[in-house]
């Protein structure tokens, strides 16, 4: 099994270890729901490392980019920015949702999940050779998290600027970006993996409480964060995954793959949505939904340690009802539809 | 891990069950079966008086991750339920072998409780 080089850490810290995708990783270290209230109200530390950290040579970066992807760089061309993007393939499908970082005169870094890492690079190369791009898969790097209200305290010592949502700077050591996959405000630090346990010792020092992957999920389900995987996949275009607004059209010249497979998808009915329900019990992936007019699918469903009910997203084959059921162990279950960003919602 | 009381018996499936002074058997899930589950949230209790028998499934305990059935270790009739646990589920998390407990049974016969797993056997099956 892949093992990040924090692995130690996780072990001594008494993490409780899992297969993740193939990789040895924390799924929590005792109680996921009170780490998760850690970084709903303080902060949180990461170990994201077992995610792909791909660079890019040549100087037609740019090019290659704004066809590689559907959503367009053209937008974080004048800063040192992130774009979040899915991946398409050429029917428009979804191979990989990802952050593009824009590190300046049009040279860019890709952070993507970890089971796709391997097609990810496969994927990449064969489109930038047509580019002259070369691409560099950095496999020991170090990627940390740090999520929270009070990220920003802890890390001052190391910004040597204050950053706005979505920018990113690069000192000596890091690369920093203020993004994240918890709805918090919050940093992802990238790094070699010597400055990255320096880091990570002084964060942990400072006080920041490791938090693992059980509440990673809540957290980023409860900010309406697509997980790749569970929520889509090949199977699916971005349009019935809520991600209708990545997709740049904008520039009507500009070819990018998957481009003429979308347009035939634009109008679909079926769509991801939110609900959640004030029953007792947690309706799960896989569970069927029903509503006056149509039919739907839990994706993903969890138990919300802020909002202290069962929520979740389903993939409905429309738009067009406020309530629907579903069978928890045999008892009809009322949900009520919503939007998949919880944390604005239902707030 | 706490220690595992010694006069506790058990299923392989993670019950507990103690026999109390009054004759009746309480039950709960062990520790190592609640560190399984993690952060647990709901719980289904039975019906006070309902009849039950050796391994039914009578209650049902879901964690933030997931929902399990809960077996009974033994045949006999539901006395009393923990009422506690409906707001305070985590109480399973924190004190599995006291606080924790599910409910109580009035057996139907004594033999069964015989039959179940001591403290040594059940830590052998749940940590191999």
């Amino acid at each position: 099994m892949n093992k990040t080089y924090l692995n130690k850490f996780h072990h001594d810290y008494g993490g409780q270890m899992v297969d993740f995708s193939g990789w040895e990783m924390p799924i929590n270290y005792g109680s996921q729901i009170n780490e998760h209230n850690t970084v709903r109200e303080n902060v949180g530390l990461f170990d994201v490392s077992h995610m792909a950290v791909f660079d890019f040579v040549g100087d037609n970066q740019k090019d290659f980019f704004k066809f590689l992807i559907p959503n367009d760089v053209e937008k974080i061309l004048d800063h040192k920015r992130a774009l979040y993007t899915p991946l398409l393939n050429h029917d428009g499908k979804i191979l990989d949702d990802l952050i593009v970082y824009h590190k300046g005169n049009e040279n860019f870094r890709i952070i993507s999940n970890c089971a796709t890492r391997n097609q990810n690079y496969n994927w990449f190369k064969g489109i930038a050779s047509n580019f002259l791009v070369e691409v560099n898969f950095i496999q020991d790097a170090s990627i940390i998290a740090i999520q929270g209200p009070n990220s920003t305290d802890y890390i001052t010592q190391y910004l040597d600027a204050e950053l706005n949502q979505f920018h990113l700077l690069e000192t000596d050591q890091f690369m920093i970006a203020k993004t994240g996959y918890t709805g918090e405000l919050g940093y992802e630090i990238v790094s070699n993996q010597e400055d990255g346990i320096r880091l990570w010792h002084d964060l942990v020092e400072k006080g920041a409480k490791p938090i693992g992957l059980a509440a990673r999920d809540t957290l980023r389900l409860e900010a309406g964060l697509n997980l790749y995987g569970v929520d889509m996949s090949l199977e699916n275009h971005p349009y019935e995954s809520n991600l209708g607004w990545t997709i740049d059209m904008n520039d009507e010249s500009r070819e990018f793959i998957g481009k003429n497979a979308l347009l035939a998808f634009r109008e679909t009915q079926t769509k991801l949505i939110g609900f959640y329900t004030n029953e007792r019990g947690v309706l799960r992936a896989g569970t069927d939904i029903a509503f006056e007019g149509g039919t739907g699918k839990i994706t993903s469903g969890t138990w919300s340690p802020t909002f202290k009910k069962n929520i979740g997203f389903c993939r409905v084959t429309n738009q067009t009802a406020e309530f629907g059921t579903a069978l928890l162990r045999d008892k009809e279950i009322i949900l009520q539809f919503c939007e998949t960003n919880f944390l604005k919602y239902l707030k | 891990m706490a220690e595992i009381p010694n006069n506790l018996k058990f299923l392989d499936s993670h019950e507990w069950a103690r026999l109390e002074e009054d004759g009746t058997v309480t039950v709960g899930i062990s520790d190592h079966a609640q560190g399984l589950l993690g952060d647990i949230v709901f719980v289904e209790l039975p019906d006070t008086g309902k009849t039950i028998s050796k391994k039914d499934d009578i209650a049902i305990v879901e964690s933030v991750k997931a929902a399990s059935d809960v077996y009974s270790p033994l045949s006999g009739e539901i006395v009393s339920v923990n009422e506690a646990l409906n707001d305070n589920p985590e109480l399973i998390n924190s004190s599995p072998y006291d606080d924790g407990w599910f409910f109580k049974i009035k057996p139907q016969n004594n033999n069964e409780l015989e039959d179940l797993l001591d403290a040594e056997a059940y830590t052998q099956i749940s940590e191999s």
